[in-house]
């Protein structure tokens, strides 16, 4: 070993014996439960099978789970980059004063709870909620619409919380650009669709590609959006977990459905980035 | 460059409308006079405010997330600036493989996270504890900082060091005089944002608490997943008036599209 690499896991070392004994230990040991039996009175057995997974896969109650959780995730981030990528495009081009309020308001969210946002939600959607009282005094609808406990108003809290990162990662995208060229299209003519489409959209693409990674997989590992607004009516993966370790307790079966989790965000993570290396590779080098 | 045409201003507005719609109604609500979530509230009063300071465990649950907020950041920035300086400065065997270790708590799905803290403290005996929630904070938010730190090594004039260090400056005085001022603003800023992650964190912690050490994100959601009554708005309220302080600071000491992107201070 020379002796710069030495030195250099000198320095990670403190660090490295943290995720080592608290992240890649505790990791190795949920995988290992997964494979564990349980019953309700002798508690976690040490025996190893795959009883847990027959059980996830062979039950069609889970695929529905499964289901739900990617379908709330897919639209999720398509509706984020429809309305993120605009709104990130109209802030590159705000001037210096508005852009900087209008920034705060779009991503500083971020930094609030995602539960204090989430209640915020809960109010706007309920059966007496906000939305439905407004809609019918103006008798635009007689009944209330249900909202609550429904997929779709875990899709509008859930892009609530997500869009800042389209935004953030999309206008990092556009601040990249050379002006330039927008200019250029514009003094040739180019009508502002024109612009929009063929050459600011084309430029932004990285940026949308990244958003929608980082939207996808948190939306679809989303905990505190989904069990309020979802409740036990409608579960996706990460309160099916929850519910598996807090209320019935069957660890090893909630330990098997988190794994299968873990491999399905990871594989549409991996698959995702080798695709956009493959085709955008140069423009992140 | 074109200015905005009216449509693209209608877009945003509604945006930002969409943006703040949440965060108002909850602040209105706290207002309420009344026994139970209405908005616009029928009147103005402080009664839900009040309300606070006779439930003390939403105050102990404030206490704890802000020591609890305080603890990690400041381990996991003790922890991740040599690590950061490490992998920022030039190549070495295995520093791909130690750069994407520090980064995978955030590839790794919160709740996944949750359930294997879970399993180990418990195994530990820590399950619950003040010290097992700071080291697993500790874990979740050390990427935040390590990008942060790493922009600023980044733009580290190496020119300097080594001025220092012919002019027989010490290998401490030249970290201390030369390398740690420049970094600072990447580590202050990263403290920040992992401060505000620790403190907003609930998917992980919620399995990992006790009731004496529950912190005010899973105080509240298991206060709004049982009843629905003001109370959970007003603390709420109180929360997002201490978020928007700390974000304004942050603004004007970072940029804070700059500190959530993850670059470095322009």
């Amino acid at each position: 070993m020379t002796t710069q690499t030495s030195r250099a896991w000198l320095l990670s070392a403190p660090a490295l014996v943290l995720f080592a004994v608290l992240l890649l230990v505790p990791l190795l040991m949920t995988f290992m439960l997964s494979f564990n039996s349980f019953d309700f009175y002798g508690g976690i057995g040490t025996d190893l099978s795959l009883a847990n997974y027959a059980e996830v896969l062979g039950d069609s109650y889970f695929y529905e789970i499964f289901g739900r959780t990617f379908l709330i995730a897919l639209i999720t981030t398509a509706i984020c980059a429809a309305i993120g990528v605009p709104q990130a495009y109209i802030l590159y081009r705000m001037s210096p004063f508005w852009r900087s309020i209008t920034v705060l308001i779009v991503i500083g969210p971020l930094l609030i709870s995602v539960v204090v946002r989430t209640l915020g939600w809960a109010i706007l959607l309920g059966n007496k909620g906000v939305i439905n009282t407004a809609l019918m005094d103006i008798g635009l609808i007689e009944r209330p619409i249900r909202m609550m406990y429904t997929s779709g108003g875990i899709v509008l809290a859930l892009v609530h919380v997500m869009v800042p990162f389209m935004v953030l990662a999309v206008w990092a995208a556009l601040q990249r650009q050379d002006p330039a060229t927008e200019a250029a299209a514009e003094s040739l003519g180019a009508r502002p669709r024109t612009i929009f489409f063929r050459i600011i959209l084309p430029q932004a693409i990285p940026g949308v590609l990244s958003g929608s990674l980082i939207v996808f997989s948190l939306s679809a590992s989303a905990f505190a959006t989904p069990a309020i607004l979802g409740g036990r009516r409608v579960k996706v993966v990460s309160t099916t977990v929850y519910d598996e370790f807090l209320n019935t307790l069957n660890w090893p079966l909630g330990a098997a459905i988190a794994m299968l989790l873990l491999v399905a965000v990871l594989i549409v993570m991996l698959s995702w980035n080798s695709l956009v290396e493959r085709r955008y590779g140069e423009v992140f080098e | 460059m074109r200015q905005n045409g009216p449509l693209s201003i209608l877009f945003s507005l509604v945006f930002v409308s969409f943006m703040l719609a949440p965060i108002v109604v909850v602040i209105g609500v706290s207002f309420t006079p009344e026994g139970f979530l209405e908005f616009p509230p029928s009147g103005v009063s402080l009664r839900w405010f009040r309300a606070i300071l006779d439930n003390p465990e939403f105050i102990t649950a404030a206490w704890i997330s802000l020591k609890l907020g305080i603890a990690s950041a400041t381990l996991a920035t003790v922890l991740a600036v040599p690590a950061a300086l490490a992998i920022g400065r030039g190549r070495f065997a295995g520093r791909d493989a130690l750069q994407a270790l520090f980064l995978s708590p955030l590839m790794v799905p919160t709740v996944v996270l949750g359930i294997a803290f879970l399993r180990f403290l418990s195994l530990l005996g820590l399950n619950g504890t003040f010290i097992g929630l700071m080291l697993c904070h500790a874990i979740i938010i050390t990427p935040f900082i390590l990008r942060l730190v790493l922009a600023s090594v980044a733009g580290l004039d190496r020119s300097v060091e080594k001025a220092a260090i012919s002019l027989g400056a010490k290998p401490l005085t030249v970290f201390r005089r030369v390398t740690l001022p420049a970094i600072m603003p990447g580590m202050i800023g990263g403290w920040m944002l992992a401060f505000i992650t620790s403190f907003d964190e609930l998917t992980v912690t919620v399995f990992i608490v006790n009731p004496s050490t529950t912190t005010l994100p899973v105080r509240l959601f298991s206060h709004i997943t049982q009843t629905t009554d003001p109370l959970v708005a007003s603390v709420s309220a109180v929360a997002i008036l201490f978020t928007v302080a700390l974000m304004l600071l942050i603004d004007r000491l970072y940029g804070l599209d700059r500190l959530l992107i993850g670059e470095g201070k322009r």
